[in-house]
């Protein structure tokens, strides 16, 4: 019994260990001189870790009584989560050590976290739920300020603290109302608890605070305000990390506790997630225009495409599953390529977050800028870039659901959402001559990166690489 | 063969629009003039060797799509070697003019480039209309009936810095549009009804077009008319006639051999092409043809008397052009496709000389057109006064009466005019083309005398400057004298004057002869013993081109035969009920000579005008000034479509760009975009206060709102 289980949660036990291993490692011999090292160790070992998940996981599994699941939709959210970390550790190495951040718990606190992450989409039950959610996000906190020197990154570190204890709070709330109404923490429970189409008060209480408490993980509106303060506070390869794989993480579960736990009743937290999902559309859209600071658009373009997948979600149905999970990997992938970018945006060796600064970057770097723009009207959704295919498949799928008016919202915001991305390019290409524009930036593995994802963006609508069918498989386990 | 002459220039266009810059000018120039040249050359050759049997290749494959089956095909028969002979030779020595004559041109800066792209042009059009005249089925032709339209565009705004050139190429392009609407409208109607369009499909099924009916227009027609009229709607437009030819005359605005190869002596005669190359379906539509009748008849009459009084040398030769068009319309409307044909070749070598004539004077005269400037020009421009004397001849038709001698105007307008005879029973366009040959007359004429006879007027110093045009601009003018002068004479026979040769020319089978004379009886036997001898087909053929004028069963018998078996043989068909071409051989003697007197009249007239007493039409235009501004301003057709379309057009295109795009739909825009979303910017910008407090307040707010929200939906 404990064999079968421990084997279906090896790849976590491996990370798990690994994590500590280095840790106590590093503390007893060279501490931060090894931090490069164990940075791309650990970069390695995850991309291992999603190559043996994603080749050689099969089936559907249950381990501890149905607290933990292995099966297709796990296993697509495990893989993008642990190739997004592994890049963006990557991605981080050479930056943080330039700038004397990299610590060798960096390293581990991003294991840990993404063990985390690893136990939040494979929930099967609340507990597990929970337990997953707060390894990631105690790891997440202490990243967010790792720059103890900095005013903002701690400030930013205490924020997000204190504003995750509130939602984690809401959450457990939540996760006691549905225990009080259901009599189990198990989501196999809960869904024959909340029955078919009709449910007792208390436990849609229970749902709506659940709800929240992951809502503020995915930064939507109106949980989302911790968001542009910690992106700019935080050090920027921690943003890029926020930006890429605990969102893959907490809308897989999202997902799983509206499907598994609460399938029963779609037509009530469907409302929810739809106003949720235009909301953070267009609250994300129309704020990102006033910014100036790379990280804090991020910020905002983050909590638009977050809406994005919402409605994916709000389809509540197969379909709109594999939406979301299509518009995830695509949202990740292109998070990588432009934080790749603005981690290489420096002047005289100093990081620059300003927009302004990129005015007629493309006389200087023609082939960067190329791939900024790929990246941009990509994420702006012009087709025919890979973004645009996300979008479609979203607004397809709310489409189908029958939800016409959110599509059609959804397709509003995303054009006034253009406007921010359209602006960085066009900095890039017509801006005025300014003095302070950016030099250096020369680093190989963050062109290397870059250029990948622009590469992704073009060569991915030939058919997406594959990844719809597995998005499918996905969820079709998800939603019964 | 075909393929060297139709892809010939259009390799030279290629090469010399994008490649010029490689060869350089002058390469371009040779290059272009010399394949044309080669393309003439072949083009003889087809038309010389040619038997009249017709034949077609397949060269690609265009559209396949469902019942649609279309190639890129060649269909050589009588017309089309005709076309081939009219279009390479007239575009060859016009490319070879060109030369000269786009030497220097004041429109363009010394260091532009100009002479590439204009030859380059020349040779497009050249193969836009070569694809037109042997296209195989309805698609291509119109293939190449829109290229020509691109190409005529480019080259009426050739000048693209003047705005009358602009205005003139848009103008142009949109009055065919309306031509072509109803061209295209045509094409769809009839590929619905024969679900082909292949020519042969389609005139085999011509006889069921003629009884059968089709709703148009919430009425039902007689098909074969209404597809007719439709196609020769779209031929109104192309060549100009009464009502759609108000962008003729503006085309002058492009180079002058322009106007000779496009505006006279092709591109125009593309409807005429038409109408004799759909006649197996016009043959089943007599109000098709008696509109088309009409119309010539009018057009003819209308441009000669706007030519009467213009002062533009180019466009008296323009309105001429506009009035011979009606003529060759009123030939193929009555059923003698034949003449039309005839009067379509030698018009193109007489009028495309009187037009490049003008431009050698203009030349000469530093592009001075107006005709009032000038006068004497006899002696500076030898040969161009020579060149357009016998222009001038051919056009007047100048001939000995009753007789087959004379200029090439000659036998092909009297061919005209005594089918519009027989046709219409001595009706009204018999003499409204009789009325066309006298103001012919006289303003060609006028044109002669204003322009080389009396004294010298206008800029003195002009006058001094005059000149002969080089050699590159004189031989083309009389390579087509030759033309002028004895293309009537040779052809006269096959394509006219007798019915045996007409038919073994045009590949038609030879018992019309005895058909046409009403002797219908042995026709039909005869079609009876080769039933009786098992030629199934060859009797079918026999009866429906000899049940002669039939009503009974026979004739509908044969059709209906026909209609399963073969399209009609030969290249035009007349049906067996069409004697027009007989009789107008038989036409009484005032009939032949009417035209000859109209002519001499014209002559006497121009002569006495601007020869014996120059004063006298200032004094006959003052005296009947209401008529004389009539004439000039064309019948105020301008100012009425400018009135009647071009106004509401532009209000309706003011209102929408003003009203619907700037206020509603930019202001739209602009006032979400510039008004609204930034003050939610602002707003969301505010809200972000940095404040953990306001962060949570925000999230607490948002929870009770979720759970309120879902209490009530729950209550529901």
């Amino acid at each position: 019994m404990f064999q079968t289980d421990f084997n279906i949660i090896l790849p976590e036990v491996v990370l798990a260990v690994y994590a500590m291993l280095a840790l106590v490692g590093a503390v007893y011999t060279g501490k931060d001189k090894l931090a490069p090292a164990m940075t791309w160790l650990t970069a390695i070992v995850m991309v291992l870790i999603a190559a043996w998940i994603g080749f050689a996981g099969d089936g559907s599994h249950l381990a501890f009584g149905g607290m933990f699941h292995d099966d297709p939709f796990s296993r697509f959210g495990k893989v993008t989560i642990l190739l997004s970390a592994a890049a963006v550790l990557a991605m981080s190495a050479e930056y943080m050590e330039r700038r004397g951040l990299l610590r060798f718990e960096f390293p581990v606190l991003v294991a840990l976290s993404v063990v985390g992450m690893m136990m939040m989409v494979s929930a099967g039950d609340l507990m597990s739920l929970y337990m997953g959610l707060e390894l990631q996000s105690l790891a997440l906190y202490v990243l967010a300020s790792l720059r103890r020197e900095s005013a903002k990154s701690t400030e930013a570190g205490l924020k997000y603290f204190v504003l995750g204890s509130l939602s984690s709070g809401l959450l457990l709330f939540g996760a006691s109302l549905t225990y009080g109404f259901s009599g189990t923490t198990l989501f196999s429970g809960i869904i024959e608890a909340a029955g078919a189409g009709q449910a007792p008060v208390g436990l849609l209480f229970g749902l709506v605070l659940i709800a929240s408490g992951l809502a503020f993980k995915v930064s939507a509106v109106p949980f989302h305000m911790w968001t542009p303060d910690v992106y700019e506070g935080a050090p920027t390869p921690v943003t890029a990390f926020f930006a890429t794989a605990p969102k893959v993480a907490a809308m897989g579960l999202f997902a799983r506790v509206l499907h598994d736990a609460f399938g029963g009743v779609v037509g009530d937290w469907q409302q929810i997630i739809a106003v949720l999902s235009v909301l953070s559309m267009f609250l994300g859209s129309i704020a990102a225009i006033g910014q100036r600071n790379i990280k804090r658009l991020m910020a905002y373009s983050s909590i638009a495409h977050m809406g994005y997948a919402l409605m994916g979600l709000s389809a509540g149905n197969a379909f709109g599953v594999q939406a979301m999970l299509v518009y995830m990997a695509i949202y990740v992938t292109m998070n990588v390529g432009t934080f790749a970018f603005i981690l290489s945006m420096e002047r005289d060796g100093q990081p620059v977050v300003e927009i302004d600064a990129l005015n007629l970057y493309a006389r200087r770097e023609p082939g960067k800028a190329l791939a900024l723009l790929v990246l941009m009207f990509s994420l702006a959704g012009v087709p025919p870039l890979v973004g645009f295919f996300g979008k479609l498949y979203v607004l397809r799928a709310a489409y189908e659901a029958g939800l016409i008016w959110l599509a059609v919202l959804g397709m509003v915001a995303s054009v006034i959402g253009a406007f921010y991305y359209l602006r960085i390019v066009y900095y890039m290409y017509f801006g005025e001559e300014r003095e302070e524009g950016l030099d250096g930036g020369k680093s190989p593995v963050l062109w290397a990166f870059l250029m990948g994802s622009a590469a992704i963006m073009l060569l991915g609508v030939v058919n997406l690489f594959g990844i719809e069918g597995v998005a499918q498989a996905a969820a079709a386990t998800l939603v019964h | 063969m075909e393929t060297i002459i139709l892809f010939a220039p259009l390799v030279g266009a290629i090469i010399a629009g994008f490649g010029w810059r490689i060869i350089g000018d002058k390469g371009a120039q040779w290059l272009t003039t010399g394949l044309l040249f080669l393309a003439a050359l072949l083009s003889w050759i087809v038309f010389l060797s040619f038997d009249g049997e017709m034949y077609k290749y397949e060269l690609f494959r265009w559209i396949q799509s469902g019942s649609l089956d279309t190639s890129w095909g060649i269909r050589v028969d009588r017309l089309t070697t005709i076309m081939l002979i009219v279009v390479t030779t007239v575009s060859s020595l016009v490319h070879l003019y060109s030369m000269g004559y786009m030497a220097h041109d004041e429109n363009f800066k010394e260091t532009e480039s100009y002479r590439p792209r204009f030859f380059a042009y020349l040779s497009f059009f050249t193969f836009a209309m070569l694809m037109l005249v042997t296209s195989d089925n309805l698609v291509q032709m119109f293939f190449g009936w829109e290229g020509v339209g691109v190409a005529s565009y480019l080259l009426i705004g050739f000048y693209y810095r003047k705005p009358s050139a602009n205005a003139a190429a848009i103008k142009a392009f949109v009055v065919n549009r309306v031509g072509d609407f109803g061209f295209a409208l045509g094409i769809f109607g009839i590929y619905m009804v024969t679900d082909s369009i292949q020519f042969d499909q389609v005139f085999a099924a011509a006889p069921d077009m003629g009884e059968s009916t089709l709703s148009f227009l919430w009425n039902q027609f007689p098909t074969a008319d209404v597809l007719c009229i439709l196609l020769f709607i779209g031929a109104m437009g192309k060549s100009a006639q009464f009502f759609l030819h108000t962008w003729l005359p503006d085309a002058m605005e492009g180079p002058t051999p322009v106007s000779a190869l496009i505006h006279a002596a092709t591109m125009v005669t593309a409807g005429v092409f038409l109408v004799c190359r759909m006649s197996p379906l016009f043959e089943f539509a007599p109000y098709a043809k008696d509109m088309i009748v009409v119309i010539g008849g009018v057009t003819a009459f209308f441009a000669a008397t706007v030519g009467l009084v213009q002062n533009d040398i180019k466009r008296v030769i323009a309105y001429s052009t506009c009035s011979q068009l009606g003529y060759m319309f009123v030939a193929a409307g009555v059923g003698v496709y034949g003449a039309a044909m005839f009067h379509l070749l030698t018009h193109a070598f007489f009028k495309a000389m009187l037009f490049l004539g003008a431009g050698s004077v203009i030349h000469g005269m530093h592009h001075e057109q107006d005709m009032r400037n000038y006068g004497g020009l006899r002696k500076k421009l030898p040969y161009t006064f020579w060149a357009m004397m016998i222009g001038t001849l051919a056009i007047t038709g100048v001939g000995i009466p009753l007789t087959h001698i004379g200029f090439a105007g000659y036998l092909s307008k009297d061919a005209i005019i005594e089918s519009a005879w027989a046709g219409t029973a001595g009706g009204g366009a018999f003499w409204l083309l009789v009325i066309a040959a006298l103001f012919t007359s006289f303003y060609s004429w006028r044109l002669m005398f204003l322009t080389f006879y009396g004294t010298p007027r206008g800029d003195r110093h002009t006058h001094e400057h005059a000149h002969e045009s080089p050699a590159v601009m004189t031989i083309p003018l009389g390579v087509l004298a030759l033309g002028a002068v004895f293309a009537g004479m040779i052809w006269y026979a096959p394509f006219f004057g007798d019915h045996d040769r007409m038919n073994t020319f045009f590949g038609m089978p030879h018992h019309e002869e005895e058909a046409g004379h009403g002797d219908q009886e042995e026709g039909v036997s005869a079609a009876v013993e080769h039933a009786a001898e098992g030629e199934g087909e060859a009797a079918a053929d026999a009866l429906t081109q000899d049940t002669g004028d039939t009503e009974a069963g026979g004739a509908v018998e044969g059709e209906h035969l026909a209609a399963q078996a073969q399209p009609p043989q030969g290249a035009i068909f007349m049906a067996s009920n069409n004697h027009v071409l007989d009789e107008a051989h038989d036409a009484p003697l005032w009939v032949k000579v009417s035209p000859f007197i109209a002519m001499v009249l014209g002559f006497v007239v121009a002569l006495w005008f601007y020869i014996l007493n120059p004063a006298l039409p200032a004094r006959v235009a003052a005296a009947n000034r209401p008529l004389y501004l009539f004439l000039l301003n064309k019948w105020y057709f301008d100012e009425i479509y400018g009135f009647l379309f071009v106004r509401p057009a532009k209000a309706l295109g003011g209102f929408l760009w003003k009203r619907g795009d700037g206020n509603v739909i930019d202001g739209t825009i602009n006032g979400v975009a510039m008004g609204i979303v930034p003050f939610f910017t602002r707003l969301a910008g505010r809200a972000q206060s940095g404040y953990i407090f306001t962060y949570a307040f925000a999230m607490v707010i948002g929870i009770v709102v979720l759970i309120t929200w879902m209490t009530l939906g729950g209550a529901q």
